[in-house]
């Protein structure tokens, strides 16, 4: 019955990470990691460890859903560049630090981000910046479900998150703060629309800019849309300016087409809603 | 005339220091109960406490008070019981009362909690996310037939019964009152409601006034044992029909509109002369027997060009068979009233004492539809009462398709459930035909408020489909997992297919 | 009966075990792969994939199914089954042998993986149903794989049906994914499609019939979220004679896909829109005759819905099918590698298999993902409706005289 014949030698039970110190080298300031394997708390108490005696590059390779990556990260000035594809979490709570990823990045991404940059030079999954209140994320590609969602400002804390492709439904969904932008000049699929539905639902505060055109009947029922005029535009320039640069990417093509601004109609979208008792 | 025994049961108090002395009250009362000279004189034995003068009173001093007179302790002969003799004793007559069932009957849906969602799976925020509550009432097929559509995709075959459906944007429908026992200022407001809110309205028994025909599409037109208002055209106008065999106010019990409420308007609509009574017999008498239930609905369906056809019944004991006939015989929806619906008059042993609580007609006809794979042929519509959208959430996780309102309706327009609609006198002008009390409900002003209600409901149960994790109302219906029984017996548990909480 | 409350009668702890009114609640990790061309994949492949996402569950449930495993006996149904003692096995095998014919029977090859513990006596019977029983019961063989399937999970205690289908099996367990491949020796078996599962009970620890897949005939689904319309999706499945005896999400999935895919012959894609329907906004703004189409798969199928959070995969002798919830409430990844279709809850699962895919997408909200393989007929869609008529729910005036006696008395 089995063919148990043509099989290998017995394996092992087959490891997904394994909970080893990963293979570091440094060179001065900059120090290369290899995660290939390694499970994500080895990881990133190396990679803590490394920015804790002083490394401002950190360069990690064989990167493949390692969780939390750059989480809870205060640190201004450092950088951590990551190989492969960055696990859910990704920058979870950081601050001040840099985090630019060469491939995708899985779900939550900046969740909660207080300050510094992320950077993904592929697609970014779904829950993209959830309550984030400061600092950037630049995605090139394609971003998933309820990204930017629950985005707030506060006081000199103001949240960017720009997308170089297109956008799932739910796109700044109870955004409260800071700035969207969803270009929709990359991406893989040329029939979908730039956004799916629901874009800026219980949407109250801050602004979402849509490089293009969307219907009404893909936004929430709580904003208000038209198209940005040149005071707005003012705003939006050096966001696209550093989003260019980081992209290498043309600052004149990007802002050469109108954009839509989607703002909210009310800080308190649901005051009608209640009947006190 | 012999002095009666049965004393008022209201005091009418008014603060003379406050009172304005502009006669207001008395403009205002339509059981006549002030004299007025000098200023108003207040007779306790006509205030039926509808509270109308006290609304109206422009210096608030007016307030109704319970006659508390002290009666000999007896919790066996309560004082109702002591009044009702007197009463009968005085005339000889059947005791007659409106609106529902007031005794101190288990309330079920009061002991039924609904679920949340918490960690294991997430609440939906109702307010940004989609929350679905459109309902299709009517026949649908056990199964949806598909064909290639040429392209790669795929079409309807044959026919899944939902283009007839009567589609409803809330799972909340006006419940059946004539015209006749209400006015048409009630009955206009209510089809301007049905139609904004997209949902429908029913006429009751009394036929359809020519001022509805505009939201014909929104109406609901009852065929009850007295045919009124029936003719061809309006059978063809009507969204869809409904067969009414009872009321849980008044289960097997026919009707009576007395000829002083057959006014023009009233005799035009019912098809029945002027200033006689309008007599609606107890059963149906071409329907002795369940198939000629089935023999009705097929002529109403060929007679309409193929309404829909709803049967009306009260909740009996035997609810569950007899709904189960109901669908075999064609019908799209069963119309179940409980025990605590309301009627515009009604003998007072019928409705106290008459009929099962709807919570229980729910969970056993829509468990027996079920069992004998016949729950798709039919809709469930409940009521009797459904006096918020928590008890509507209940009645909808218990199995019914959309619930009916009938007293929040007429509550929402002023009724402050006087229970004296037989009375014909009714203050607010809503169960009256005089004039100067019916011009009181402005057609547009009652729409607005009944609108709002229905409108602040369903933002209620957006509110519970949130918290349960679903958005779409088709996935409350029927979950009884989602309700918990809070001090209710096991048997009553069992019978509602409900766990006790804690389980 | 739907319904059944005297399950609950006494309300004994035992309830909260092994099959149970109640619902269970859990999360997940998920994966699916196969090979449209038809070529086998080693066991391990799945076993990797699952591996790197073991963070999903907690180490309480683990399983696979693959298909294309036994070419010996393509044509034998398979039933993999797990025992809790020997009276269950005796039990469970005059059912078996009463029905079926018997052409090999064997304890299933497993090794000793630390972890894995209080292992079930675990068998598989490769079998034909006898021609006369079929006959008298007047069943297809589907129909009657799946009562026996029922029979045994209902009545014999102690004994639990991992896989019914032909030419595929479950190999599932209480353990981590990785332990439970290791332990079923997956690296052995080759098959054209896999799926995989890590589960994150929240209750009945410690019952290998309750990890994943769950299985029915062909049918195996891993899902990973909360069902949370359950109580009327398990409400609606007793009406066509489905017991949901386990309390799991996983098994209201499988059923419904039998109900829809194998009864009532919908195409997947429907199928698919059934259980995760666009919104009536969305079904507003479609072609009329598409509209009309969708509005009559809500209606019919409301009750079917499966509402709250999910993605689901399903796979059978031909193909796999991955599926989201209607709002996209849980990760899926796709990607494809030449003839190689594969998803996963994470895309970290998928590259750890596939490195560098040819395509790498995340699937919209209900929108099913569908491999097939080539020269393998399906299960389903093959044939639609002869007539409406076999559908219909059309009352004929012999139901009514029917009810008649009942209520007029």
């Amino acid at each position: 019955m089995m063919t148990a014949a043509t099989s290998a030698p017995p394996l092992g039970v087959i490891e997904g990470y394994r909970q080893v110190t990963p293979v570091v080298e440094r060179d001065g300031a900059t120090a290369e990691v290899d995660a290939t394997g390694v499970y994500f708390q080895q990881l990133n108490e190396t990679v803590r460890r490394l920015v804790a005696e002083g490394a401002t590059t950190v360069r990690i390779a064989g990167v493949n859903g390692q969780r939390y990556l750059g989480a809870g990260l205060a640190a201004p000035g450092v950088r951590i560049e990551v190989h492969g594809t960055a696990g859910n979490d990704t920058a979870m709570f950081m601050d001040g630090a840099e985090i630019e990823i060469f491939g995708n990045a899985q779900d939550g991404v900046g969740n909660t981000m207080s300050g510094g940059r992320v950077i993904v030079h592929g697609d970014a999954g779904d829950v993209l910046g959830y309550g984030m209140r400061g600092g950037r994320v630049f995605v090139r590609g394609d971003v998933g479900y309820r990204v930017g969602i629950h985005m707030k400002a506060y006081e000199k804390h103001v949240p960017v998150l720009v997308c170089g492709g297109k956008a799932r439904d739910f796109f700044g969904e109870y955004m409260a703060g800071g700035m969207l932008v969803l270009l929709g000049m990359t991406g893989r699929d040329a029939a979908q629309p730039i956004a799916g539905s629901f874009l800026g639902a219980g949407m109250h505060g801050g602004a979402i800019f849509v490089r293009g055109t969307v219907e009404p009947w893909q936004c929430g029922a709580e904003v208000g849309i038209s198209e940005a005029g040149e005071e707005h535009r003012a705003a939006l320039r050096p966001v696209i300016e550093e989003y260019a640069a980081a992209m290498d990417m043309d600052t004149a093509e990007i802002l050469a087409a109108p954009f839509t601004r989607i703002a909210p109609m009310s800080h308190r979208p649901y005051a009608k809603l209640y009947a006190p008792m | 005339m012999q002095q009666t025994f049965v004393q008022p049961e209201f005091r009418v108090k008014i603060d003379y220091d406050k009172c304005h002395k502009c006669g207001r009250c008395v403009q205002q009362c339509g059981w006549g109960v002030y004299d007025f000279t000098e200023r108003p004189i207040p007779h306790d034995e006509k205030c039926r406490a509808c509270h109308r003068c006290v609304t109206y009173c422009p210096a608030h001093c007016i307030t109704i008070e319970k006659n508390t007179l002290a009666f000999r302790d007896n919790d066996n002969w309560s004082a109702d019981a002591r009044k009702a003799v007197w009463t009968q004793a005085d005339s000889g007559g059947v005791l007659l009362t409106s609106m529902g069932n007031p005794k101190p009957y288990e309330r079920i849906f009061d002991k039924l909690v609904l679920d949340a969602c918490q960690v294991t799976n997430p609440s939906i925020d109702p307010l940004r996310e989609p929350m679905e509550l459109r309902t299709y009432l009517g026949r649908k097929a056990d199964s949806v037939a598909v064909e290639p559509d040429g392209t790669g995709g795929f079409r309807l075959a044959g026919d899944s019964g939902v283009a007839r459906n009567i589609e409803l944007a809330v799972p909340i429908v006006f419940a059946p009152m004539s015209y006749g026992s209400v006015s048409l200022n009630v009955h206009r407001s209510i089809a301007m409601a049905a139609e904004r809110l997209g949902v429908t309205m029913n006429t009751g028994e009394g036929g359809m006034h020519e001022d509805l025909y505009p939201y014909q599409d929104h109406i609901i037109l009852q065929v009850a044992s007295g045919r009124f208002g029936l003719s061809p055209e309006v059978l063809k106008r009507a969204a869809a029909l409904e067969i009414k065999i009872g009321q849980g106010a008044k289960p097997g019990i026919g009707g009576h509109l007395p000829g002083e409420k057959i006014d023009r308007d009233v005799s035009a609509t019912r098809m029945v002369p002027q200033g006689s009574d309008a007599i609606s017999p107890a059963p149906h008498h071409d329907i002795y027997s369940i198939e000629d239930l089935r023999q009705l609905i097929y002529a109403l369906k060929e007679a309409s060009g193929y309404r829909p056809v709803g049967v009306k019944i009260a909740a009996v004991h035997n609810v569950a068979a007899i709904a189960s006939g109901i669908v075999r015989a064609g019908a799209d929806y069963i119309y179940l009233d409980g025990f605590r619906g309301g009627t515009g008059a009604t003998p007072q042993v019928v409705r106290d004492h008459i009929g099962i609580p709807v919570e229980i007609a729910i969970a056993v006809v829509d468990q027996r539809l079920r069992d004998e794979g016949i729950r798709n042929h039919a809709s469930i519509i409940a009521a009797g009462s459904i006096r918020s959208s928590a008890d509507a959430a209940k009645a909808i996780a218990l199995g019914a398709d959309a619930v009916a309102i009938g007293t929040a309706t007429l509550l929402a327009l002023g009724c402050h459930l006087c229970q004296s609609c037989h009375t014909g006198n009714c203050s607010w002008g809503i169960t009256t035909q005089r004039p100067e009390l019916t011009r009181r409900i402005d057609p547009e002003w009652g729409a607005e408020r009944l609108t709002n209600l229905v409108n602040a409901w369903s933002h209620e149960l957006q509110e519970i489909l949130g918290a349960l994790g679903v958005n779409a109302v088709e996935s409350l219906r029927g979950s009884r997992e989602r309700l918990r029984a809070i001090g209710l017996d096991e048997q009553t548990c069992r019978i509602l297919g409900v766990k006790p909480a804690g389980l | 009966m739907a319904y059944d409350l005297s399950r609950y009668d006494g309300f004994s702890p035992d309830n909260y075990r092994e099959e149970s009114p109640f619902k269970i609640h859990g999360g997940c990790g998920l994966m699916g792969i196969c090979d449209e061309s038809g070529a086998l994949m080693s066991g391990e492949e799945p076993i990797r994939a699952m591996a790197v996402q073991r963070d999903r569950g907690n180490g309480l449930g683990g399983g696979f199914a693959g298909y294309g495993i036994y070419p010996e006996f393509p044509d034998h149904y398979c039933f993999h089954m797990m025992y809790h003692d020997l009276r269950a096995r005796d039990e469970a095998e005059e059912i078996l042998r009463t029905r079926f014919t018997v052409d090999h029977a064997e304890p299933m090859p497993t090794r000793p993986v630390r972890g894995i513990h209080d292992a079930p006596i675990l068998w598989r019977y490769f079998m034909t149903p006898r021609a006369e029983v079929l006959e008298e019961l007047d069943h297809s063989a589907e129909d009657f794989v799946v009562s026996t399937v029922m029979e045994i999970n209902a009545r014999v205690d102690g004994a639990f049906v991992a896989s019914s289908g032909k030419n595929m099996g479950a190999f599932k367990g209480v353990g981590y994914p990785e332990e439970i491949g290791h332990y079923f020796r997956l690296e052995d078996y080759a098959g054209h499609t896999w799926v995989g599962h890590n589960r994150f009970p929240t209750n009945t620890p410690g019952w290998w019939g309750g990890a994943h897949p769950f299985t029915l005939l062909d049918w195996s689904i891993v899902h990973n979220g909360e069902i949370s319309s359950y109580g009327i999706n398990a409400r609606y499945l007793e009406q066509f004679g489905y017991a949901c005896s386990l309390g799991t999400d996983t098994e209201v999935a499988a059923y419904l896909f039998d109900l829809l895919l194998r009864r009532h012959r919908l195409p997947v894609e429907l199928a698919c829109t059934v259980l995760a329907p666009p919104l009536w906004s969305e079904i507003e703004r479609m072609p009329a005759e598409r509209a009309e189409l969708m509005r009559s798969l809500r209606a019919v199928y409301g009750p079917a819905m499966l509402n709250g959070p999910f993605a689901i995969v399903l796979g059978f002798n031909g193909g796999m099918v991955a599926l989201n919830d209607r709002i996209k409430l849980r990760p899926l990844v796709a990607a494809r590698s030449g003839s190689r279709l594969m998803v996963a809850s994470e895309e970290s699962a998928i590259r750890t298999v596939m490195p560098d895919p040819d395509t790498l997408w995340t699937p919209r909200a209900g929108e099913p993902v569908i491999a097939r393989v080539k020269g393998m007929e399906l299960p389903f869609h093959s044939t639609l409706h002869a007539t409406p008529a076999e559908v219909s729910c059309a009352v004929t005036a012999a139901d009514a005289c029917h009810e008649l006696e009942e209520v007029a008395v």
